[in-house]
């Protein structure tokens, strides 16, 4: 074991699959002999070549048609994008490319090696343009898989397992956590499964779901609950796309209560969606609405960051009112 | 209605390739280094008053970018992009427009709006995202907006104002306006499929617009040469018919020279420019890059060498337009300038908690108003945790 932070984990991540595999490839802007604007590929290039670690024209939606290209042709591209907020001129190639390759081809091709890493998420005084969680709009995609991890254990296990799946997957790195979150990190290889969440905390009174980095956000407010004689269960998605009805479902029938809380604005966040499951799966079992606390529907601010965001405080007083309803 | 391709060429009957560099591009040069004009250069249209006015702009970039720069680093605030070395080019672009012409820059043109008057204390209170920026404390510093002097507002996302350039320039056309748009961007946001898309349009549509490409060698970290390999961004404007130039981008005189005579052809023949500016980013792409990572002291001592506003003053002192007296007397007075500018910015409020919600849409709908009303009983309650905006909910 060794301690990592969150990008020390990911760039190990790296380092085993292209080591383990001459086909894959890590590529996107300033990705090369820099190592990425946040080093996420720091050695890659000079390890496996300019070939195999490269940077490539500053242009979203051919860094993704690329590795879709790629991906068809057998290899196994993990293509980055720089922010998150910069995903969108290659929409078109997620999701009408990425996604529905094996689909509309029977299968006669599919690019389910493509994996694309980017940075999401606020509160890094990052406004509009550095700060937003898109994963609502790509979990809408059939045919993607989408993950975000929460810490660097999560990070690397997650990732390999998202590298070596056969489907295409988008990889939301929690970028507030990069250097702040440190962990121990086995060095050997090893995978954590897609599409499962994790119930990290036992309890029996309400159930807390996020992922990425609001995990610490619920965390924090269970802690200020517990205090109060509230007993949380907490419980990272970890995957949006599919995502793991039954181990939601299990807690919110033993607990009776759920609070989802993601970073992203309320409306048509991915909340709503886990809302609507878990009411039709658990409604004979629940004690009080399903509680959204999430991003205000704007923009993502600056100045008024803290406003915005889904801090512990506003999550602590919905487990109150959870519990009082 | 024609399906011709223009220009032809003769029929062949073996395969005749065009080279990928095969078109040949001048460049312009006014001014040398020591202020000399090059002979038989033609001048730009600039006076006295306009070259003064100009220096002073470039003097003050100089001086707001050392000062930000510094204030960053102190924590003051968040984040700077600086345009050292390639202040000519967004200054001397301004210098070479009228003011009413619609000016859409990328984010490291603050130049023009120095041109055109933006008040130091608006430049401040942007940086320090307080309750008296335009933008309303929304975005990161630098991202500047001013409807008054027709510089449309920063966006980050990089090369989407290129289309829409050509579309502002194609409605000032069609309502007979006696104005152009200009549309900064660099190298690097070329290679967006924006670029692409901006130029057909804009060409195709006869829309009056100058796209004005600083090419300053970084997108970043990367350098030009992993960026594309035909010659330049100039070489593109042939590909979609475009009139087009490239330019000494430190050189004040050929960036006025270029862009007047830009404006008159975009007006006169409802058609758009290229200009590309050879320079290069002597600073960090912004306060978050340290390009000790990714190039040599060497490479950037050379670029030292070719510092844009020492070329202007140096040409400024052999017209007698200039002198070393006046020149001390500038930059202590604007460094005392923005140094008190910064002292009171910082010192003013934050937004007020209600323009989280407002211009999201026109009016606030009831949803966002409700959520509005939830987050001031929250904040009431818990006033220590929002500093900005406890203090003033009502």
């Amino acid at each position: 074991m060794a301690q990592m932070n969150l990008l020390q984990a990911i760039n190990n991540a790296l380092d085993i699959a292209m080591a383990e595999d001459d086909s894959t490839m890590c590529f996107g802007e300033d990705v090369g002999h820099f190592g990425g604007v946040f080093r996420a590929t720091s050695g890659l290039q000079e390890k496996y070549g300019n070939n195999r670690c490269f940077n490539t024209p500053l242009v979203e939606q051919g860094i993704i048609g690329f590795a879709n290209g790629l991906a068809a042709q057998g290899s196994r591209p993990i293509a980055e994008i720089q922010f998150a907020d910069y995903i969108f001129p290659a929409f078109d190639q997620i999701v009408n490319e990425s996604a529905k390759f094996r689909y509309r081809s029977g299968n006669e091709f599919n690019v389910g090696r493509l994996t694309i890493r980017t940075p999401y998420g606020g509160g890094i005084a990052g406004g509009l343009y550095h700060s937003q969680s898109p994963e609502a709009y790509f979990a809408h995609t059939p045919g993607l898989k989408v993950v975000v991890p929460r810490n660097p254990y999560q990070a690397k296990g997650l990732l390999l397992a998202a590298i070596r799946d056969d489907n295409p997957v988008i990889f939301f790195e929690p970028k507030r956590l990069y250097r702040a979150s440190i962990g121990e990190v086995p060095e050997e290889d090893y995978q954590l499964p897609l599409g499962k969440a994790e119930v990290t905390q036992q309890g029996s009174d309400i159930s807390l779901l996020a992922w990425g980095a609001q995990m610490e956000i619920i965390e924090k407010a269970a802690e200020m609950a517990q205090a109060d004689g509230i007993s949380c269960e907490i419980i990272d998605l970890r995957s949006i796309l599919p995502w793991d009805v039954e181990t939601i479902a299990n807690s919110v029938r033993k607990t009776g209560r759920l609070l989802i809380s993601h970073e992203a604005p309320i409306t048509a966040g991915f909340a709503g969606e886990i809302s609507a499951t878990i009411q039709q799966e658990c409604f004979l079992s629940l004690e009080s609405p399903i509680a959204r606390v999430c991003g205000v529907d704007t923009p993502y601010p600056l100045s008024l960051e803290k406003e915005h965001m889904a801090d512990h405080l506003k999550v602590y007083e919905a487990i109150k009112a959870s519990i009082n309803y | 209605m024609s399906t011709e391709i223009y220009n032809e060429g003769p029929v062949v009957h073996e395969p005749a390739f065009i080279d990928g560099h095969s078109v040949e591009i001048p460049t312009l040069k006014i001014l040398n280094q020591d202020g000399d004009v090059y002979a038989g250069a033609e001048m730009p249209d600039i006076d006295k008053a306009l070259a003064v006015k100009t220096y002073e702009a470039l003097a003050f970039h100089r001086v707001l970018d050392e000062r930000m720069i510094a204030a960053q680093r102190q924590g003051r605030i968040s984040f700077y992009m600086a345009a050292l070395g390639e202040e000519a080019t967004s200054v001397g672009a301004a210098a070479g427009l009228k003011d009413a012409d619609m000016f859409i820059g990328q984010y490291r043109e603050q130049g023009a709006l120095i041109f055109r008057g933006f008040a130091l204390e608006d430049f401040m209170n942007q940086m320090f995202s307080n309750e008296k920026d335009l933008g309303k404390g929304r975005q990161m510093p630098i991202h500047y907006g001013s409807n008054a002097l027709n510089y449309m507002t920063i966006s980050s996302p990089l090369g989407t104002q290129i289309p829409q350039a050509a579309g502002y320039a194609y409605g000032q056309r069609l309502q007979g306006k006696d104005e152009v748009t200009i549309c900064f961007f660099g190298e690097g946001a070329a290679s967006e499929g924006d670029f692409h898309a901006g130029l057909n349009m804009a060409a195709v549509h006869g829309a009056p617009c100058i796209f004005f490409c600083r090419n300053n060698g970084y997108a970043i970290s990367t350098p030009a040469d992993e960026q594309f390999k035909g010659n330049g961004i100039a070489s593109r404007g042939v590909g979609y018919g475009i009139k087009t130039i490239r330019i000494d981008g430190n050189d004040i005189l050929a960036v006025i020279k270029a862009t007047q005579w830009a404006r008159e052809y975009a007006l006169k023949e409802n058609a758009p420019v290229i200009i590309e500016a050879m320079s290069y980013r002597l600073g960090a792409h912004s306060t978050s890059d340290d390009p000790s990572g990714y190039r040599t002291k060497e490479e950037e001592a050379k670029w030292h060498e070719h510092d844009p506003i020492l070329r202007m003053k140096n040409w400024m002192l052999k017209q007698n337009w200039w002198s070393e007296a006046q020149e001390e007397t500038l930059f202590d007075k604007l460094r005392e300038e923005v140094l008190a500018a910064v002292k009171v910015a910082e010192k003013i409020d934050k937004p007020p908690v209600e323009d989280l919600v407002t211009d999201v849409y026109d009016t606030v709908p009831e949803h966002l108003e409700k959520q509005l009303q939830a987050l001031k009983t929250h904040i009431k309650k818990y006033p220590e945790a929002y500093p900005f905006t406890a203090g003033r909910i009502k």
